[in-house]
């Protein structure tokens, strides 16, 4: 078991997400970063499936009721374990009633924290992730708050001999393939969604991040049957200021879709912190599923350096 | 209102022409170009069955008059799905598409329906006869979103329509039974929400321990049975 002291300003139980289900109008959840969450759960033995805990914008305490081996990803953010400092991207062996700190987090703003064998929470229609809107999933679909215990599952508690890995650099720069209703907007305004650049607003979280920047108009005023919308979406309202939704969007939507994030950079994304600025670069189709493809090998070959199954 | 069955000439409904695009780099979108008929939404239905088996499938999503196919990034022929989007439309003419009929046990007004006066009063109507109206309608499920099981409902009288509230609600109860605009629908679980209230029923439109896990889904024909007026 792990007991949260002081949890981070908003932190959840998340996987990689719950496919599946968006004609039910379930979402998808899961982690926004799920790179750094994959890497995590390597680096402590664990499937790419276990569940670790997402900390959005640290700092944050938390005791280990339990021995168990643990990993920091995602946000560099300093870290000690009993006043001893520790490095991300590291597997940790650690005893019971010891104490890991997070510190303010100096790039990104989402920490993950893996422990070998997996945050244990009850699977909610094949995920254990956090569903806040709507109040399913993870630790009885709510953000986790002080107090709050949470179990780890068995492990094997077999480890390779590399125990650290170098972590992916995030950045500001995030591609974006055309959406289906691209052809809508003016000229000027397909070429300044590209200029940028684009501030991360305050009005930014787990659904969506609200830009602002040049206004986009769309040259037809029709309104849009509802359709399906995706993490990565990015969808333009009457006011013109563009929102990407992230890895909580809802299953349907109706504004215009002016473009699509690549399933690539959406970790990148999910890093950026308030009030930065960020630029979009054009992607084709095959250019994202390529970048989707060599992420992937990165993933099989920081699995296999770790000696991981 | 909506049923195809009732609307003549609407069997004459062009539904051939549709076209096809990507939403991002995964998922294929297939789009009636025509106008919204309960016709059309019934060949969606049974496309999104249709397609459950199709290699590397991630996510169907049956929205108004589009369907949209998500793959998985290791699906083994990602380009191929539109054009099989558009195949499988065409043999989508003839079938029929099975509709449940489902029952939702309303009780109407006071504390359980606190805008049915406004309705009434926007309509025109007492609040009787909007209870009748209501509960005499035969609706359809269009499509779900919004929140967990939240059924797209369609064949509302139009005479009921009313606005949203201007301030919208913070908390409305789970099983709300209410009307937004020319739509009505249940709400699964407490959420914010700027739709009429006129209704509650006890019937849990959402389980995740259930399977499927909405009430709802579509294509479902959707009655509500007026279990008495609260005071």
């Amino acid at each position: 078991m792990i007991s949260i002291l002081k949890p981070a300003v908003q932190t959840t139980v998340q996987d990689l997400g719950r496919p599946g289900f968006r004609h039910l109008g379930v979402g998808g959840s899961g982690a926004m970063d799920r790179l750094s969450l994959t890497i995590g759960n390597y680096l402590v033995g664990n499937a790419k499936e276990a569940a670790g805990i997402e900390l959005c914008m640290p700092p944050a305490r938390i005791r280990f009721d339990a021995r168990c081996a643990f990993a920091l990803t995602g946000a560099e953010c300093s870290a000690r374990l009993d006043n001893n400092p520790i490095g991300i991207g590291h597997r940790v062996l650690v005893e019971v009633g010891q104490t890991l700190d997070l510190s303010v987090a100096s790039v990104g703003i989402r920490a993950y924290l893996c422990v070998s064998g997996g945050i244990e929470v009850p699977l909610v229609l094949r995920s254990r992730s956090t569903d806040l809107h709507a109040g399913m999933g993870g630790l009885d679909g709510r953000l986790i708050r002080r107090g709050d215990i949470l179990k780890i599952a068995p492990s094997r508690e077999s480890y390779g001999t590399t125990s650290a890995v170098l972590l992916p650099q995030p950045g500001h720069s995030i591609r974006i393939v055309p959406g289906p209703d691209m052809d809508d907007f003016t000229a000027e305004s397909r070429e300044l969604l590209f200029k940028g650049p684009w501030k991360v607003t305050t009005q930014s979280n787990r659904m969506g991040y609200r830009l602002e920047g040049p206004t986009l108009v769309r040259q037809d005023n029709g309104e849009l049957k509802s359709h399906a919308v995706f993490p990565g979406t990015i969808q333009v309202p009457s006011s013109g200021a563009p929102i990407v939704l992230m890895a909580d969007a809802q299953a349907t939507g109706g504004y215009p879709r002016i473009a699509a994030v690549i399933a690539a950079d959406q970790w990148r994304l999910a890093q950026v912190p308030p009030g930065a600025s960020i630029h979009f670069e054009p992607s084709s189709r095959a250019a994202a599923l390529l970048a989707f493809q060599e992420q992937h090998h990165y993933l099989e070959r920081v699995q296999r350096s770790l000696g991981a199954h | 209102m909506t049923s195809d069955d009732a609307q003549p000439g609407a069997n004459e409904t062009d539904l051939s022409a549709v076209r096809t695009y990507w939403a991002n780099e995964t998922a294929g979108v297939l789009e009636i170009c025509g106008a919204t008929s309960t016709q059309g939404q019934r060949r969606i239905w049974w496309l999104a069955e249709h397609f459950r088996f199709y290699p590397g499938v991630r996510d169907i999503v049956p929205g108004m008059n589009n369907l949209t196919v998500e793959l998985d990034h290791a699906a083994p022929d990602p380009d191929n799905l539109l054009d099989a989007l558009r195949t499988e439309w065409r043999t989508s003419n003839a079938v029929k598409f099975p509709s449940r009929r489902i029952d939702i046990p309303v009780h109407y007004g006071g504390a359980a329906g606190p805008d049915l006066d406004e309705v009434a009063r926007h309509s025109g109507l007492s609040g009787d006869e909007v209870i009748r109206l209501h509960s005499a309608g035969q609706y359809t499920v269009y499509f779900l979103g919004f929140v967990p099981g939240f059924a797209y409902l369609g064949g509302m009288d139009k005479r009921l329509a009313t606005p949203r509230r201007r301030e919208p609600r913070l908390a409305v109860p789970a099983g709300s039974v209410a009307i937004g605009g020319e739509q009505t629908g249940v709400y699964p679980s407490v959420s914010p929400g700027g739709w009429q209230l006129i209704g509650q029923t006890s019937l849990q439109l959402f389980d995740p321990a259930r399977d499927p896990a909405a009430l709802l889904l579509p294509g479902d024909t959707v009655r509500f049975v007026n279990l008495g007026k609260n005071q």
